[in-house]
């Protein structure tokens, strides 16, 4: 679900959590630091000069104002025209100065995002399976995109309007107190009335964005979960129920909206009352003062702007904390998962297994997901070279577990395992992935050419060789009818179905011509005519290589030279088809129910 | 988005109403203030007053001044009271749109929820509507204010010297004339970024979904120089994006930095080729049109900023219709009451095909399931079982032929009537958030403790339902997540049981059973529910292979119908499905 955008203020995050996270932030920004710095110098010099500009104006007032007496109208215009191109001047400076910061911001926020998007895009190959194993892809996912967004967004504008704001209230200030100190006094009094009264309605309606929020997801929930099930629903005429239910959070949502918008709509008003609050006594006072002659009245066309000047960065400010506090709650995130621990170093492991015969033992290995949770228990086994092992075992058991060891996706607790005598530990995983060809359940494709998907990461397998794999896998027919054979890019233009996804990535397995393989119940998302094809390329594949198959349908395994039964992540049984049967086990009962008479 | 407007009730336009007139108001009251602000001015220049000829005093400034405070004030609460209705309007608007939505999509069989995706459905009643519920929060009040207040201060100061008025009309010009043209050379730009991050999205999700795979074919270096490509292309359109959305800021001073200028320069001539009665006027006229310069130009701003914003809601405004006005294909039937035949469903030559489909999906299938008969179809991915008994509660229609359920064609039926019959369990178990109870009880309202406790026994959950804390009141999450795929399908399973039906349909329900309990589970079926008729998808032999009629399915034709023993004979589709999965050995034994 893509996120409703919200108005409001974000969620707070604590102070020192906040320099914390804008810390890992500085760590990317370290490199622009001088640009950065030049960028927050024009900012804050833009700013400056939009402010000393009102002075000049005033100078205009002045020199109007100067200009007519009760005898008649004499403006020294040559003056004007003189203050008028300072003006320009200024003015012009204050602008190209303020496209140059946007623009620096810009480049900097740019290339920060980048290089954090590279960044995580690398990390998540190097950080073990468990990771992702016990965590949400749709959360490594928003950190790609939505966290590094609100990161750029927020260095590219909340830094410059934090910086532009706050040179503009100091020299503000400064600027109204030089020119007149009892109408300053009067301007910042006026103001600062305002924005209390604004900050205590917005502490205040904090709680109704959170509440707003709640019964938001609560609706999204409901509605999915409804509309999924649509099916169940009506088969089961409970549609009163779904409405009662989606009723009662829809009208707890609307009543959360509505007070959640009155507060922040109340902003509107409230922000432009302080303007004319501030407007009207710089007028009071000052046509007061002016009136006793105490000023000119140029001062009040002057502090006409200031105060304009004056209230509007004071929202900017607050903007701007709240764009640099979701900044932080997401930089927090991203570096969280910058620091996830990664893979273990293997750079200086130097035994390379490149002759590999395909002697595979278990010896005594022990292993739980869990520290404290072991679930496989001093396992050991000999398979020896071109042999067939099968896992079995009813559905939640374990079985991919076994994968994950040999793959070393996991790392055992005890006990090791070895291929031609040689511990997997002993060489470096990349190795490990060369040894062994793989075959998984879920038919990953990728979006690409079929010639990419087939050699995957290779280099110099011929065409020829590529459609000599594809014959034996029963695919020549389906490449030959794509339109552009083996450069046919797999999108979701091209339908290809679960079984045709299947024997490609037994081609690609192939391709890659590992002395040993790994078959995940690699048939059991087609249909059995469809398997039939499968099971042959499949035979085709393992002769000769040691091979490890987890299957659903028992007919196909029973064949291997070994079975191991798998149950609650424990291997309970091991022994040929026939040995199994004879010991009239946990495998003997699945074997035989499924012929049984119901 | 006018289309949406006929769902506004009366009370809504009275709100809209009484918000144009607070407006109004609130409007008057901006642009009043400049008038005293004229008079302190030339009160503090020592000038008179018109009106009486007098000269001003000090008085004068602080009782106008005092106007100016309570026009300020006014404006305020003008622009509350405007905010509360305007506030009321959307939240009440957007909470009807999301029901309507609702109560539509809920009468929608599966072809219109095919044709929208559930994904589509579920966005359009929640992100849509409130991309809506957003714009007339925020977009209500500028689009009426912008306009009152922009034509009512050029009124104010039109009468008055040209030369400013050419000034504020050169201005509004440059400010609509820069946004134009930074909009034109972004908008595309936009569009693209989107498409960009939803190919680094699609990228990433890729990795992440193949992460085993990428692993033990040491690809990773492949996968991440796809990631930086889609990576250098998205920086490269952000970074032209964001150098022309840089010139918003300085084109803003711009226009209001050069509003002021403009004027005071342009009054410095103006005033002094005047006679000496009207200078005391203009002056003040000079001061007043910069009050009234920055309100017409700030009127623009915002219906600029309209511009900006309403296009996305006028496109989920276009999404949300086109929910709204689809016809439903099913229409409900006159309803039938009470019949003679009990527990029977018959197909008489049905075809069926999907809408704007080309071929039958289905063609001439006929046969007949008695009271407590078990009628299985096999058959290959995509042979069309699964739509054969979709048919049965009607989440299609047929294109041709009809279907009878006890003795009346489905159409007949009142929706509830058919659905009363009918035990539904489909290919994938759906859970919804609640306990177990009100999971299994999810179609029977009144099922006692005991038919809940019976169906849960009877579909082999006791012993997971009994290890949860609550028993039979345990939690279930979203989706039923918190069980697992197994678990998931035996509750769906018993909530089918707990409806006590005359007809029961597993569409491929024991597939993702291991074979014991799926062996067992059918075994208790038999016994419990000796009355009710069975028709069973399935892909295993031996789920089926005791049934009493079998259909054999190929591309959407019947090839093959008869009991196990007698397609093992007649049936050579069935013999390969059949020896797929079993020895020869094997099937003998059975």
């Amino acid at each position: 679900m893509p996120n409703p955008r919200m108005r409001g203020p974000m969620p707070s995050v604590g102070r020192v959590e906040m320099k914390k996270s804008l810390g890992a932030l500085m760590q990317y920004c370290r490199k622009y630091l001088g640009i950065i710095i030049s960028a927050l110098i024009c900012a804050a010099v833009s700013a400056v000069l939009a402010v000393i500009g009102p002075d000049y104006i005033s100078q205009l007032t002045e020199v109007i104002t100067e200009g007519i007496s009760f005898t008649g109208v004499d403006i020294d215009l040559n003056r004007i025209k003189h203050i008028a191109f300072i003006l320009i001047g200024i003015y012009g400076a204050s602008m190209v100065l303020s496209y140059v910061q946007s623009f620096v911001m810009n480049y900097v926020s740019c290339n920060v995002g980048r290089k954090m998007r590279t960044d995580i895009s690398h990390k998540i190959n190097r950080i073990p399976l468990k990771y992702f194993d016990s965590h949400n892809y749709g959360d490594t996912l928003s950190c790609v995109t939505n966290d590094v967004d609100t990161i750029a967004q927020s260095l590219n504008m909340s830094i410059g309007a934090l910086v532009t704001a706050t040179a503009t209230i100091i020299s503000c200030i400064i600027m109204m107190f030089v020119t007149e100190w009892r109408m300053a006094l009067t301007a910042i009094a006026a103001s600062l009335v305002g924005f209390i009264a604004m900050g205590t309605i917005m502490g205040k309606s904090q709680k109704y964005f959170n509440s707003r929020q709640m019964s938001l997801a609560k609706v999204n929930g409901h509605v999915e979960e409804y509309y999924a099930g649509q099916n169940i629903v009506r088969a089961y005429n409970s549609e009163e129920k779904g409405l009662k239910a989606f009723q009662a959070a829809n009208e707890e949502l609307r009543k959360n909206t509505f007070k959640a918008e009155i507060f922040s709509s109340l902003m509107m008003p409230l922000m432009s009352f302080v303007g004319n609050f501030g407007y009207v006594a710089v007028c009071i006072v000052g046509g007061a003062l002016a009136f006793n002659n105490t000023i000119n009245f140029s001062v009040v066309v002057a502090f006409m702007i200031y105060i304009r000047l004056f209230t509007s960065p004071l929202a900017q400010i607050g903007q701007g904390f709240s764009g640099l506090q979701s900044a932080a709650a997401a930089s927090s995130r991203v570096s969280k998962f910058l620091a996830e621990e990664e893979l273990s170093d293997e750079s200086s492991k130097k035994a390379v297994l490149t002759d590999v015969k395909g002697n595979v033992a278990f010896e005594h290995i022990n292993f739980g997901y869990e520290p404290d949770k072991t679930i496989i228990h001093d396992f050991s086994a000999k398979i020896k070279a071109g042999q067939k092992t099968a896992i079995v075992g009813p559905t939640g058991a374990g079985k991919t577990t076994i994968v994950n060891l040999l793959m070393r996706f996991y790392e055992l607790n005890k006990g090791s395992i070895t291929v031609d005598g040689t511990p997997l530990s002993d060489i470096t995983r990349e190795n490990v992935h060369d040894i062994f060809g793989m075959v998984l359940q879920d038919t990953w494709l990728f979006e690409g050419t079929v010639r990419e998907n087939l050699t995957y990461g290779k280099t110099g397998i011929s065409d020829e060789k590529l459609m000599d794999i594809c014959c034996q896998c029963g695919l020549k027919h389906f490449i030959t009818t794509l339109p552009h054979g083996l450069d046919t890019v797999l999108n979701d233009n091209v339908t290809i179905s679960a079984g045709q996804k299947q024997l490609l990535t037994i081609a690609r397995a192939m391709a890659e011509n590992a002395p040993m393989l790994i078959l995940d119940e690699a048939t059991s998302s087609v249909d059995t005519r469809t398997e039939i094809k499968i099971q042959k390329a499949m035979d085709a594949i393992t002769k000769g290589r040691t091979s490890f198959v987890i299957a659903h349908r028992l007919s196909t395994i029973k064949n291997a030279d070994m079975i191991l039964y798998m149950r609650d992540g424990d291997i309970k049984e091991s022994g040929t088809h026939d040995e199994l049967i004879a010991k009239g086990g946990y495998y003997a009962e699945l074997y035989n129910s499924q012929f049984v008479h119901a | 988005m006018i289309r949406l407007l006929k769902y506004l009730k009366k009370r809504e336009w009275l709100f809209a109403l009484c918000s144009v007139v607070f407006i109004v108001a609130q409007v008057w009251l901006d642009l009043k203030m400049p008038d005293y602000m004229n008079i302190i001015t030339q009160a503090s220049q020592g000038g008179i007053d018109p009106d009486t000829g007098v000269k001003y005093v000090m008085g004068d400034i602080w009782t106008n001044g005092g106007f100016m405070l309570l026009c300020a004030l006014g404006s305020m609460a003008c622009s509350v009271i405007t905010s509360f209705f305007v506030v009321r309007i959307s939240a009440d608007f957007s909470a009807r749109l999301r029901e309507i939505l609702y109560k539509k999509v809920q009468r929608f069989s599966m072809s219109e929820i095919n044709k929208f995706s559930t994904a589509s459905l579920i966005t359009r009643s929640t992100n849509d509507v409130q991309q809506i519920q957003m714009l007339i929060a925020m977009g209500l009040q500028m689009i009426i204010k912008a306009p009152i207040t922009a034509v009512w201060a050029i009124t104010k100061i039109a009468g008055k010297q040209w030369q400013w008025s050419a000034a504020v009309a050169v201005t509004v010009a440059v400010l609509l004339l820069g946004i134009t043209i930074i909009m034109s050379l972004v908008v595309k730009k936009f569009k693209k970024l989107q498409r960009l991050t939803d190919n680094l999205n699609q990228v990433t999700r890729e990795n992440l979904s193949g992460l085993r795979v990428i692993r033990a074919y040491n690809a990773e270096k492949f996968q991440e120089n796809k990631f930086e490509q889609v990576n250098g292309e998205f920086i490269k359109t952000n970074l032209f994006a964001g150098r022309v959305m840089a010139f918003m800021n300085p084109l803003m001073s711009l226009v209001m930095n050069g509003i002021s200028l403009a004027i005071y320069w342009i009054g410095a001539y103006v005033i002094n080729s005047a006679d000496l009665m009207s200078v005391q006027g203009l002056f003040g006229d000079m001061v007043v049109f910069m009050s009234y310069g920055m309100q017409i130009i700030a009127s623009f701003m915002m219906l600029a900023m309209m511009f900006m914003i309403a296009p996305r809601a006028f496109v989920s405004a276009n999404r949300i219709n086109e929910v709204i006005n689809t016809n439903e294909l099913i229409n409900e039937g006159k309803g039938v009451g009470e019949t003679n035949e009990k527990g029977t469903v018959e197909f008489r030559n049905v075809s069926f095909r999907y809408p704007d489909a080309g071929e039958d999906v289905l063609s001439d299938i006929s046969f007949k399931a008695g009271k407590g008969e078990t009628v299985a179809f096999i058959g290959s991915t995509g042979c069309g079982k699964s739509t054969v008994i979709n048919l049965v509660s009607r989440f299609y229609d047929v294109t041709g032929g009809e279907v009878l359920v006890d003795g009346h064609n489905v159409r007949e039926y009142r929706k509830n009537e058919l659905a009363d019959k009918i035990g539904y369990v489909s290919q994938k178990a759906v859970l919804f958030s609640g306990d177990i109870r009100s999971n299994v009880d999810f179609g029977n309202n009144d099922a006692d403790d005991d038919v809940v406790k019976k169906s849960i026994d009877i579909a082999h959950c006791t012993e997971f339902v009994e290890g949860e804390k609550g028993g039979i009141t345990s939690h279930v999450a979203q989706n039923g997540s918190n069980f697992s795929g197994g678990q998931k399908q035996r509750l769906s399973i018993a909530r089918a049981i707990a409806r006590e039906a005359e007809i029961y349909i597993f569409d491929d329900t024991f597939s993702a059973l291991d074979y014991k309990t799926d062996r067992e589970l059918r075994a208790e079926l038999k016994k419990e529910m000796k009355d009710a008729t069975c028709l069973i998808v399935a892909q295993r032999i031996g789920t089926i292979i005791d049934a009493d009629l079998i259909i054999v399915l190929e591309n959407g034709r019947i090839v093959g119908h008869g009991t196990h023993k007698e397609l093992m004979k007649t049936c050579s589709a069935y013999q390969e499905i059949a020896y797929s999965q079993l020895s020869e050995e094997e099937l003998k034994n059975a």
